[in-house]
């Protein structure tokens, strides 16, 4: 779909997510700690969300949110996330995005 | 109100079951909480006094003979009285022990119940391996329950099996790729575990949050249905020395990166706790126990199944890391350790449920 294809490779750590999903609320919590504000799009609150989140499973996400990109890259969803994070890789990603103090 | 005999013996070896057929003697209103109403004390006076004074008649009749003539509606009006008197007294005194023994064994049977549940819960615990355990709580049996409740019993006895197989291991020396072999065994053990805690989480997610097929140790440390993946490491570490710089630094790392995510997941329970409680408090409190926003409530409880899910991913994450840090022989140890925690864990918990008691 072409508007989360745009809205994924922005420049920057793109996450899609629901306002309701307190999963994708645990990525935010994650990526605050790491110093990083990504761009939030919650889908449930778009017009086209449904459309949106089609397209996002499509991808090969398990659950269509949350959804991270970093650099217009597919991440994944939080096993993902997780995964990265705890075997180093994350933040090596995250570098270019990370707030500076 | 039933007829029965008044003739009341409170009998010595009266136990729980005995007071329940007796029920019948004092009628509907002793069922709830053994407060008759002030209407049954005097229907029972009643009773007793149509049936005191046919007795006290009899009794009395023969020295009253010559009295008869002379004195017999007075007289015999105020003996009746005076007796009715005494047998409204006595059958007073009598309802007071009743009642008394009634509160007495209710209690016996309230405690009962609560060593059989704890007995029940203890039995669950031990081994897990227990069919048809689940058949004890008060909900309708889960299949899918009873059947993780068995696997369980089933993946302690393998184990406590594997731990003996790399406590021999390590002190036999043997080879390195031999030790992987037990290595990769006991990783896969542990990884076997989150598969069967992800289906049973499909059955009752609540049943595996609570930890209830987990001793009552264990449960203390209980975080989202497990254990805490940075009290993993708390326990490891110290029983690996020596590591190389390089490990110590990337061990470092994991400890810093698990217990973000450990936040992060904290935080969102956190959250999914505020929002379940703000549907199921949305509208007007103090109008039934309808919830107007149910469906919502639903659909945010299936969030929890994620959480669970998500935690055993950490778990199994923090597991492969540090196998992926340490050497074979160190990750030997470490799996052996972190048994024998768990172990000890369970141990305590036995010891704990069978230690001396004062009597009630």
């Amino acid at each position: 779909m072409d508007k989360v294809m745009r809205l994924a490779s922005e420049k920057g750590v793109v996450l899609f997510s629901k306002s309701s999903c307190c999963l994708c609320y645990a990525v935010k919590i994650l990526f605050q700690e790491l110093g990083v504000t990504p761009t939030i799009h919650e889908i449930d609150q778009d017009p086209e969300g449904r459309e949106m989140e089609r397209a996002l499973m499509r991808l090969g996400c398990n659950a269509p949110v949350p959804a991270v990109f970093i650099g217009g890259e597919l991440v994944g969803s939080t096993n993902e996330v997780m995964s990265l994070h705890l075997g180093g890789g994350l933040i090596p990603l995250l570098k270019p995005y990370q707030a500076l103090c | 109100m039933n007829s029965p005999s008044t003739q009341f013996v409170p009998s010595r070896r009266m136990g729980i079951y005995e007071p329940i057929h007796q029920i019948g003697m004092w009628g509907e209103n002793f069922k709830s909480n053994g407060n008759p109403s002030a209407s049954v004390i005097f229907e029972v006076d009643n009773k007793l006094e149509n049936e005191s004074e046919t007795a006290s008649h009899e009794m009395l009749a023969p020295s009253n003979k010559h009295d008869q003539e002379a004195t017999k509606p007075i007289d015999k009006i105020q003996r009746r009285l005076a007796q009715n008197r005494e047998a409204a007294r006595k059958s007073r005194l009598r309802k007071k022990a009743y009642v008394q023994q009634l509160e007495n064994s209710r209690l016996k049977l309230i405690k009962l119940e609560q060593e059989l549940e704890q007995t029940r819960q203890q039995g669950l615990y031990m081994g897990g391996g227990l069919e048809g355990g689940h058949l004890g709580f008060s909900e309708a049996v889960n299949p899918g329950i009873a059947a993780f409740e068995m696997e369980y019993g089933h993946w302690i006895e393998e184990q406590n099996r594997q731990i003996c197989e790399l406590r021999n291991a390590l002190n036999a020396h043997i080879s390195d790729i031999e030790l992987r072999i037990l290595v990769d065994g006991g990783m896969s053990h542990y990884f076997e575990l989150f598969r069967m805690k992800s289906t049973a989480a499909k059955a009752d997610v609540f049943y595996v949050m609570s930890g209830m097929w987990k001793t009552s140790a264990e449960r203390f440390f209980s975080w989202i249905g497990g254990f805490r993946p940075s009290e993993l490491l708390k326990v490891l570490v110290p029983q690996l020395d020596p590591l190389t710089d390089q490990q110590i630094l990337e061990v470092c790392n994991l400890k810093q990166s698990c217990q973000q995510a450990e936040d992060a997941l904290s935080q969102g329970m956190e959250k999914l706790q505020e929002t379940v409680s703000a549907t199921v408090a949305a509208g007007q409190l103090g109008e039934g126990s309808y919830i107007p926003q149910v469906a919502t409530a639903m659909e945010k409880l299936e969030a929890l199944v994620s959480f669970v899910n998500q935690a055993d991913h950490l778990r199994q994450e923090t597991l492969q890391q540090m196998s992926r840090i340490l050497t074979t022989r160190q990750a030997a140890r470490g799996l052996l350790a972190l048994g024998e925690y768990f172990q000890r864990l369970r141990a305590l918990s036995t010891l704990w449920a069978t230690r001396p008691r004062e009597p009630a």
